[in-house]
């Protein structure tokens, strides 16, 4: 195996590890947005806390090793995408100190004021983060300000039409992941309700969905990598065919199938972003000649190679430790039995 | 630049002491409760669960802000030390990657399940459960720990491409310095968590609250305690010579060594005075003995800071009082758990109030020891980032002095937010007692013991 292919691997592996984390947390943000409107008191609110609970930490595992495989397989893109993000990595990492406490303290105590500000940091804290991942892949998919000396954008040069309207589809499609998560563990008033949104939300992520891949074909040139090789649309369109899917499925409240969709929809949209960028994965705005490839960036050859064999070995051994859980705590959560964080 | 630079470090600082207020005792506590459950499977006892359970609360609170404490490190080699990250990422990212593929995915996966199937799941799944949290931990400690080890001992790498790569795997996951530091730092980890044992136990001891509970507690947190403290001073001594080996510099810092030597004494009480390279005090001298301590001979020649150039200087000061008041609290630890063990074999240790006072108020202790100690080691290698080969002024991101004010003053604000959520709730579940954390039906857990 040559440098370039183990390169291309871990580009691969890259997109995928990414994409993963959000399929998993999605649910979770998710979750955290809708948390204050769908629970309606400390029984309800266990639930949501159950529902999420076993699994919530696992997941946002898939987001560290993101980081490191960033770190390890391209040390340069790690070096410039966090630095030249340096204003919305930070809010990101305040944002995940506050969902993680503030669903884990929320019930530690009993007076009022300590669950209320507890209860909001968990969703306003959700609300950011699908709303910054969103805008952040929106503008690595869009292109950054790079020039000959590194980064010459702003953090609000940042919130630029297409990347707001990247921000709103991640939290869309996060809430309609959510919702339907909800309805998979819970029963009661809580999947009612969640239902209720599911139906609303479902529509506006398609929607949303249609936009950014307009948007996407006039403003960025992310599917010249789709024209030079045809056979690729095969998954914009899956993205389409299953967000269609999701929402024929959610209409017909056979949630499983629709929880499935849009699983789907954010993997292959993904996927579609991924292979729009390759080989570049700092993409310039304002010369290609100043964007980073994959293979500009990537580690040397022994260390990718090493890598691969710990990810080969370690992600089906993870893959199924984590699915054991899910199988674990696979019983829907009442009202009378949820404990939630206690 | 140089307020940037400054800054950097300055944020670098807090951000790590303050996850590394939270990750010694995740480390050190979950071995106690890993017991526990283990105790539970083989003697049935309920007594054992209801401590693994009260425990395992405290456990979770401490653990979500070593989580979360910790993504802030995991990026922050790349917003703040980009250009580290780019010349050192080919050797330095892959241990954070394996660190999170065999270490986090296993504590954070097996931590959901103990949390919310401890009362559906068998006593055995249970201990299982723990015992991977436990194992997710230790060897999470391993990786960040030979991360830092090539920091301060380059090993197994080559200078190519205008950055370091990687070339031997093996002797980087084998570099003596950081097996060195390892060890030193699980044992210390362990310290932190017997002692928080003890001392809620003697909180509650000395309010005669259950008692039954918070003795065998303490007891299960003294045998560990005295293992790791007994092991410590051997341990550290040979983590510290050879860091001294290593790296001159810091190894002269230790003991404030300015004139290289042979038979270099050792005093009890000194004052080091860097600007004129001397030490103003040196008092309660024994000779020789620092030479036995650096060599292993007490005629070895110890390198003094005459041989040192100036710019590869560390802080003498800081290195020096840090090694000294952690050496002084290890001793001191020691002299309480063999004490301990003392009262807890003639049966004296709930009468004895003044000892558990002292437990109680020693808490913190163990926390300021291990901190000092990685100031040994950080401040000591300075001014390089990695040893030898980057200094820390070649390291820093190029953010503007605007991006790092908003960052440090955030996260302080939210650090310390977080810090007093953090103590609160740990006081006031440590004080609780453990009915009412036990998740049992039907009402109280009987003592049987």
């Amino acid at each position: 195996m040559s440098h370039e292919t183990v390169a291309i691997i871990w580009f691969g592996l890259w997109g995928l590890i990414w994409t993963v984390y959000f399929v998993l947390d999605g649910y979770t943000l998710g979750t955290g947005m809708l948390f204050p409107f769908l629970a309606k008191n400390r029984q309800e609110r266990n639930q949501l806390q159950e529902a999420v609970g076993p699994f919530w930490g696992g997941n946002e595992v898939w987001l560290i090793t993101a980081g490191g495989a960033t770190f390890a397989a391209f040390p340069a893109v790690y070096a410039d995408l966090f630095s030249f993000l340096y204003t919305p990595m930070m809010l990101i990492l305040f944002a995940l100190f506050f969902r993680a406490a503030g669903l884990e303290f929320m019930h530690k105590d009993e007076s009022k004021r300590w669950q209320t500000s507890w209860k909001w940091a968990f969703t306003i804290s959700s609300v950011a983060l699908a709303l910054l991942f969103g805008v952040a892949f929106a503008n690595l998919f869009y292109g950054l300000k790079i020039g000959p000396s590194g980064y010459e954008g702003t953090f609000l040069g940042l919130l630029h039409p297409y990347g707001l309207l990247g921000g709103l589809l991640f939290t869309s499609l996060f809430i309609v992941s959510g919702a339907l998560w909800i309805m998979i563990k819970t029963v009661g008033d809580v999947a009612q309700r969640a239902y209720q949104i599911a139906r609303p939300a479902s529509v506006v992520a398609a929607v949303v969905l249609s936009l950014f891949f307009v948007a996407t074909s006039n403003r960025t040139t992310l599917f010249d990598n789709f024209t030079k090789a045809p056979i690729l649309w095969i998954v914009p369109a899956l993205t389409f065919v299953c967000a269609l899917l999701m929402l024929l499925f959610v209409w017909q409240k056979r949630i499983g199938l629709a929880f499935a969709n849009i699983c789907l929809t954010i993997f292959t949209l993904m996927a579609t972003g991924f292979i729009g960028m390759f080989p570049n994965m700092l993409p310039s705005r304002i010369d290609e000649k100043y964007s980073t490839t994959l293979f500009e960036a990537a580690g040397s050859e022994l260390n990718l190679k090493i890598m691969l064999g710990v990810a080969i070995v370690m992600v089906p051994i993870i893959i199924s430790y984590q699915l054991w859980s899910y199988k674990l705590f696979k019983e829907k959560i009442t009202k009378e039995t949820a404990k939630g964080y206690q | 630049m140089s307020d940037v630079l400054l800054l950097s470090r300055f944020q670098f600082a807090i951000t790590v002491f303050y996850h590394f207020l939270f990750v010694p005792l995740t480390i050190g506590l979950i071995v106690l409760i890993a017991w526990m459950e283990t105790q539970h499977v083989r003697t049935k006892n309920p007594l054992y669960r209801q401590m693994a359970d009260f425990w395992g609360k405290l456990f979770a609170i401490n653990f979500v802000l070593g989580v979360v404490t910790g993504i802030t490190m995991e990026f922050q080699f790349g917003t703040n030390w980009s250009e580290y990250s780019k010349y050192m990422g080919d050797i330095f990212g892959s241990p954070l990657a394996i660190e999170a593929l065999v270490a986090f995915f296993l504590e954070s996966t097996f931590m959901g399940i103990w949390l919310f199937g401890k009362d559906k799941i068998s006593p055995k799944l249970r201990a299982f459960s723990i015992w991977m949290v436990a194992l997710g931990t230790n060897i999470s400690a391993l990786w960040i720990i030979t991360a830092n080890g090539f920091m301060q001992n380059p090993v197994g790498y080559i200078e190519r491409n205008g950055r370091i790569e990687l070339q031997n795997f093996w002797e980087v996951v084998t570099n003596p310095y950081a097996w060195h530091m390892f060890v030193h730092t699980i044992v210390s980890c362990y310290i932190v968590g017997a002692f928080f044992v003890m001392a809620v136990s003697a909180w509650h001891l000395l309010r005669k609250q259950h008692v039954v509970f918070f003795e065998k507690s303490f007891k299960y947190a003294l045998i560990l305690g005295l293992i790791a403290t007994t092991a410590t001073p051997f341990i550290g001594h040979k983590s510290a010579s050879f860091a001294a080996k290593m790296q001159p510099a810091k190894g002269a810092a230790l003991e404030a060594v300015w004139e290289t030597k042979e038979g270099l004494p050792f005093h009890i009480i000194q004052i080091p005075d860097p600007k004129n390279e001397r030490n103003i005090v040196e008092f309660l001298t024994i000779p020789k003995l620092g030479s036995y301590f650096y060599t292993h001979s007490f005629d070895g020649k110890v390198v003094g800071f005459d041989q040192i150039p100036k710019d590869e200087r560390p802080n003498v000061n800081i290195v020096f009082y840090s090694f000294r008041l952690m050496v002084a609290l290890g001793l001191y630890f020691v002299a309480l758990c063999w004490y301990g063990f003392y009262l807890y074999r003639k049966n004296k240790l709930i009468e004895s109030k003044r000892f558990l006072k002292v437990v109680m108020y020693s808490v913190l202790l163990p926390y300021v020891a291990i901190n000092a100690g990685w100031v040994v080691a950080e401040v000591g290698r300075q001014p390089w980032t990695v040893y030898g080969l980057m200094r820390t002024a070649e390291a820093v991101s190029p953010i503007s002095l605007s991006q790092i004010l908003f960052s440090l003053v955030s996260l302080v604000v939210f650090y310390t937010i977080l810090l007093i959520a953090d103590v609160y709730l740990m006081l006031k579940y440590a004080k609780k007692g453990p009915y009412a954390s036990t998740a049992t039906k039907g009402g109280e857990v009987q003592h049987v013991s």
